[in-house]
C-alpha cells in the first residue's frame, strides 16, 4: 500500500505540468489503483485512502509543478545555444537507455511467461500423476469400506431365498398408457452331463444345453384398461437347442381395481397364486433354473392356465389375503392334472409311463381349483415374514375319474436395515414344500397298474445382498417319491438332491449377471456337475413386482 | 367368537366403519409431516417409508397393502419418486377411493415447478426420472404448494373439518414464509458457493438459497461411486474450494468420508425426512432449520 502511495505520489509530481486540475489527479489515481495487484479488500481501503488525501495532494503538486516550471524557464534562459549540442547528447543517451530498459523489461516478461507456462505444464502433469495415484487409492479404499455391510441379525439364519421387488423393480416411462417391456435371459455353461436337459434342468426356462442358450425372451405389457381394470400380457419367446424359435402367451388377464368387500377379481390365461415361486417369471428368480419340486408337480413352465381368481383381503389386522383359483386345467401347464403328455417314439401321448385319454369336461369338479392363504407379519422395522398354504386339485388324463392333488406350504423372511442403499444389504430366507398325490390309471399295453404315485420335496435357499448391487445365493433340494412302476424311466420322480451356490451382480436395475454352480445328485443319473452364467437385459418401463 | 364372526362379516359388508377422523397415508415421512400440519388432530396418519429409508426402493410389504386398503386418502410426491414400489401396492389394495384422479388420491407435485425434466429417456445416463428431479419438498416455496394441494383435498373430503383444515394451512403457510426469511438470511452470507452432495437430490434446496449443489459423489444418478470419478471429484473440490459434502442417511457415508478426508472438507449428515437424521425429528419446520443450520455451519467452518 506504501509503494502504490509512493508511486502516485511520483506520478502526480512528474505529470503535473500537463494538467494539475484535480479530475485529471482523480482519473491517474484510479489507474493506478487498478493496476495494483492487492487483494480486493486492500484495493477498497486503497481507493478511499488516496480518494481522502487527494485534495490536500493535488494542492501540493500543483505548488511543485509551478516551482519545477520556474527553475526550467531560469536555467534554459541562462545556457542559450551553446548547450544545444549538449542536449542532443542527452536526450540520445536517454533514449538508448530507455530502449535498453524496454528490451529488457520485455526479455523479463517473456522469460516469465515461459516460466510459467513450465510451471504450470509440471503442475498438470503432477495432478494427472496425483489424480491417477488418488484413483487406486480410492479403488482400495472402496474395497475396504464396502463389505462390512452390517452384520445380520441373530434371527432365523436358514437356507436361501429372494426378493424380487429387490434389483430389478424398475420405472415406468412418463404418461404412456401402458408399460412395454423386453427381458431376455441368456445362459452359456457346461456340464458334465452331456444333453442338461435330458435329467438335469427339466425347465422350459432353464439353461437347457451345453454352450449358449437363450430360454427366456418375453415382452411385458400392463397398464390401466379403464377405471374398472387393470391389464397384462406377457408373450415369451424361446429358442430351442436347434436355434428354433417358439413362441407362447404366456399370461394374458385383466385384473378388476376396486370391487366391493375386499374382493377382487382376475380372468385370462395367468400363473395360479401357488406358493411363491410359481407365480414369479423366470427373471425374477434368484437362480437359473426352476427348483426340482415345482418341475415335478407343475411341469416345465409352471401352473398356469384359462381361469379365473377371486382374492379377498382379511379384515384381519395384519395382512391375510385369501385365494381361490379356477382353471381349465388341461394341457402340459397342468402338468399334474388333464396333461395329455410327452409323445413316445411312436408319437403316444403319456404321463409317467401311461397314454393319456383327452377328457371332456362333463361337470364342474373336474376343473382344477387353486385355493392359497397367506399372511404377513412386520416382525419388527426391518423384518417382514410372509406364509402361506396352497393347495391344487383337479382329474388327470391317465384313465378316467382320477384325481390328483398338491399341497405346499412357503415361507419368506426378509431382513433390510431401516437405512439400505437402493435395497442392499439384505438378508432373505425362502422355503417351499410340495406334496403331491397322483392316482395314475392302469395301462395294459404297458405293463402299467393303477398306482398311487405320491411326490414330496422341498427347496430352501438363503440370499445375502451383502453389498449394493452384490448378492450371493445357496439354495439345496430334495425331492423323492413313493415306488412306481415306470420309475426306471421316469425322470419327473425318483430320489434327487442339489445344491446350488451362487453369486449376482446387478450393474443397475435393468442388468444382471449371475453365476451358478449345481451339484446334482439323482437315482437316475448319479452325480453331474454344471456351472452356468447367466446375462439379463430388460428394455423399457416394466411394472414393479411383488414382496 | 359368534360376536367376532358378526363383526368380520360387518366389516366385509359394510367396509370400515364410519368413522370420524380421515385415513391418511403419506409415502414418505416429509409428507407425513405437512399433512400433520394441516389435518391437526382431525386425521389419522401414517407414513409408508421409514424417515432413514431409501425412497426410490421401498419394499412392496404387504403390510402396506393392509394401510392403503384402509386409508381414505393417500398422499404420495408423484414426480416417479415412490414408482418403484407405490404402483404395485396400489394394484392390490383394492380401495376406489385412492384411484387415479379421484379426491383421495393427492399427487404433491402437481403444481410444483420440476426441473430436469428430461428431454430424452435415455438409461444409458443413469437412473433419470422421466419426470423431473423428484426431491423438491426441500425448496420451502414447494413445500406451500403441497400443503395447499395437501388442504384442497382434506376439505373436499372431510367438509364440516374444512375451517380447521384452512386456518391450519394458513398457520402454516404464514409461519413457513416468516422462517424462509430467516433461511435465506442465514444462508445468505453463503451466496453462489459450491456445494457436493452424494446423489442429485439438493438441487431444489440449492436453488432456493442460492447454493452450487451441482457436485456428485455419483457418477451417474443411481451409479456408485467410481474411482476414477471420485478422483477428479476430489481435484475439482481442491482448485474450486468447495468444502462441504451432503450425505443423506441411506447413502454410504464412507464414500463421502474418503472424499472428504482428502479435501478437508466436512460431511454433513443430511436428509429429506424429518427423522431422518437427530435433530429433524419435530416435523417439515425442524427439518429445515435442521438443514440451514448444519449447511450454514460447515459452510461457516472453512
Amino acid at each position: 500500500m506504501k509503494a502504490g502511495i509512493i508511486t502516485w505520489r511520483f506520478k502526480a509530481i512528474s505529470e503535473g505540468n500537463a494538467g494539475n486540475t484535480e479530475s485529471g489527479l482523480t482519473v491517474h489515481t484510479r489507474a493506478v489503483v487498478a493496476a495494483w495487484p492487492s487483494a480486493p479488500a486492500d484495493r477498497k481501503k486503497l481507493t478511499r485512502v488516496q480518494q481522502v488525501r487527494t485534495p490536500l495532494h493535488s494542492n501540493l503538486a500543483a505548488a511543485l509543478a509551478v516551482l519545477v516550471l520556474m527553475v526550467w524557464g531560469c536555467v534554459s534562459q541562462a545556457s542559450g545555444q551553446a548547450t544545444n549540442e549538449v542536449e542532443d547528447l542527452r536526450r540520445q543517451l536517454r533514449q538508448l537507455q530507455e530502449n535498453f530498459e524496454r528490451m529488457q523489461r520485455e526479455q523479463h516478461q517473456q522469460i516469465e511467461a515461459l516460466t510459467k507456462k513450465m510451471d504450470n505444464l509440471t503442475k498438470e502433469q503432477a495432478a494427472e500423476a496425483d489424480k491417477k495415484k488418488l484413483e487406486q487409492e480410492l479403488a482400495t479404499e472402496l474395497q475396504k469400506n464396502q463389505p462390512t455391510a452390517a452384520a445380520p441379525p441373530t434371527t432365523p439364519a436358514p437356507s436361501a431365498a429372494w426378493s424380487p421387488t429387490q434389483p430389478l423393480t424398475v420405472a415406468r416411462a412418463g404418461s404412456a398408457y401402458m408399460n412395454i417391456s423386453f427381458d431376455a435371459l441368456m445362459d452359456v455353461g457346461g456340464s458334465t452331463a452331456p444333453d442338461p436337459s435330458q435329467f438335469l434342468e427339466l425347465g422350459d426356462h432353464d439353461p437347457m444345453t451345453r454352450g449358449f442358450s437363450l430360454p427366456n425372451a418375453e415382452i411385458a405389457l400392463d397398464g390401466a384398461v379403464d377405471p374398472y381394470f387393470k391389464g397384462f400380457a406377457n408373450i415369451v419367446l424361446k429358442l430351442d437347442h436347434n436355434n428354433e424359435t417358439s413362441i407362447e402367451l404366456e399370461e394374458a388377464y385383466a385384473q378388476t381395481m376396486s370391487l366391493p368387500a375386499n374382493f377382487q377379481a382376475k380372468a385370462g390365461q395367468f400363473y395360479a397364486a401357488f406358493g411363491r415361486q410359481n407365480a414369479q417369471h423366470p427373471h425374477q428368480w434368484a437362480f437359473v433354473d426352476d427348483p426340482i419340486i415345482l418341475t415335478r408337480t407343475f411341469g416345465p413352465d409352471g401352473l398356469r392356465n384359462v381361469g379365473g381368481q377371486l382374492s379377498w383381503l382379511a379384515p384381519t389386522p395384519f395382512y391375510t389375503e385369501a385365494f381361490l383359483g379356477v382353471f381349465n386345467g388341461q394341457g402340459s401347464t397342468a402338468f399334474s392334472f388333464r396333461n395329455p403328455g410327452q409323445p413316445d417314439t411312436n408319437g403316444v401321448l403319456r404321463v409317467h409311463g401311461r397314454a393319456t385319454t383327452d377328457l371332456t369336461l362333463s361337470s364342474p369338479g373336474e376343473l382344477l381349483y387353486v385355493p392359497r392363504i397367506a399372511s404377513s407379519f412386520d416382525l419388527t422395522d426391518q423384518q417382514t415374514l410372509v406364509v402361506g398354504a396352497s393347495a391344487a386339485f383337479g382329474p388327470n388324463e391317465t384313465g378316467t375319474d382320477l384325481r390328483s392333488q398338491v399341497y405346499g406350504a412357503d415361507i419368506y423372511w426378509k431382513w433390510k436395515p431401516a437405512n439400505a442403499q437402493a435395497g442392499f444389504p439384505f438378508v432373505s430366507w425362502q422355503t417351499e414344500a410340495l406334496y403331491q398325490r397322483f392316482n395314475a390309471g392302469a395301462d395294459p399295453s404297458a405293463s402299467l397298474t393303477a398306482e398311487g404315485l405320491r411326490d414330496w420335496g422341498f427347496y430352501s435357499q438363503v440370499l445375502w445382498g451383502f453389498r449394493p448391487r452384490w448378492m450371493a445365493g445357496l439354495r439345496g433340494e430334495y425331492a423323492s417319491g413313493n415306488h412306481g412302476e415306470y420309475d426306471p424311466y421316469d425322470v419327473y420322480r425318483n430320489e434327487r438332491t442339489r445344491f446350488s451356490p451362487d453369486l449376482t451382480f446387478y450393474p443397475s436395475e435393468f442388468s444382471k449377471i449371475r453365476l451358478q454352480y449345481n451339484y446334482d445328485h439323482g437315482a437316475l443319473f448319479g452325480v453331474e456337475h454344471s456351472v452356468w452364467l447367466q446375462f439379463e437385459f430388460l428394455l423399457g418401463a416394466h411394472g414393479a413386482h411383488k414382496f | 367368537m359368534k360376536n367376532l364372526w358378526l363383526s368380520l362379516v360387518a366389516l366385509v359388508v359394510m367396509g370400515a366403519p364410519a368413522q370420524a377422523k380421515l385415513n391418511v397415508v403419506a409415502t414418505t415421512p416429509d409428507l407425513a409431516s405437512i399433512a400433520r400440519e394441516i389435518g391437526g388432530d382431525h386425521i389419522d396418519l401414517t407414513a409408508l417409508a421409514k424417515p432413514t429409508e431409501d425412497p426410490h426402493f421401498v419394499d412392496a410389504k404387504p403390510s402396506l397393502i393392509l394401510k392403503l386398503n384402509r386409508a381414505d386418502v393417500l398422499i404420495e410426491g408423484g414426480a416417479e419418486l415412490e414408482i418403484g414400489w407405490l404402483p404395485r401396492l396400489l394394484d392390490e389394495s383394492r380401495n376406489s377411493k385412492l384411484a387415479a384422479g379421484a379426491p383421495g388420491h393427492v399427487i404433491c407435485s402437481q403444481g410444483v415447478p420440476l426441473r430436469e425434466v428430461p428431454t430424452t429417456l435415455d438409461r444409458s445416463r443413469g437412473d433419470i426420472h422421466a419426470a423431473g428431479n423428484p426431491h423438491f419438498l426441500v425448496d420451502p416455496v414447494n413445500a406451500k404448494i403441497v400443503a395447499q394441494n395437501i388442504a384442497t383435498a382434506f376439505c373436499s373430503l372431510d367438509a364440516k373439518s374444512a375451517d380447521a383444515y384452512r386456518g391450519n394451512l394458513k398457520k402454516f403457510t404464514e409461519v413457513l414464509e416468516a422462517k424462509l426469511l430467516e433461511w435465506q438470511k442465514k444462508l445468505e452470507p453463503f451466496k453462489g458457493q459450491q456445494v457436493v452432495a452424494y446423489h442429485n437430490s439438493w438441487l431444489y434446496f440449492g436453488e432456493r438459497f442460492g447454493l452450487n449443489i451441482d457436485i456428485f459423489l455419483e457418477p451417474k444418478p443411481g451409479v456408485p461411486p467410481t474411482p476414477k470419478h471420485m478422483a477428479a471429484v476430489i481435484m475439482r473440490m481442491k482448485t474450486e474450494k468447495v468444502h462441504v459434502i451432503l450425505v443423506d442417511p441411506y447413502l454410504d457415508r464412507r464414500t463421502a468420508e474418503t472424499v472428504a478426508a482428502r479435501t478437508a472438507a466436512t460431511v454433513v449428515d443430511v436428509t429429506q425426512f424429518p427423522g431422518g437424521v437427530k435433530g429433524s425429528e419435530g416435523g417439515y419446520i425442524d427439518l429445515m432449520d435442521y438443514l440451514v443450520n448444519a449447511v450454514a455451519k460447515a459452510l461457516a467452518g472453512k
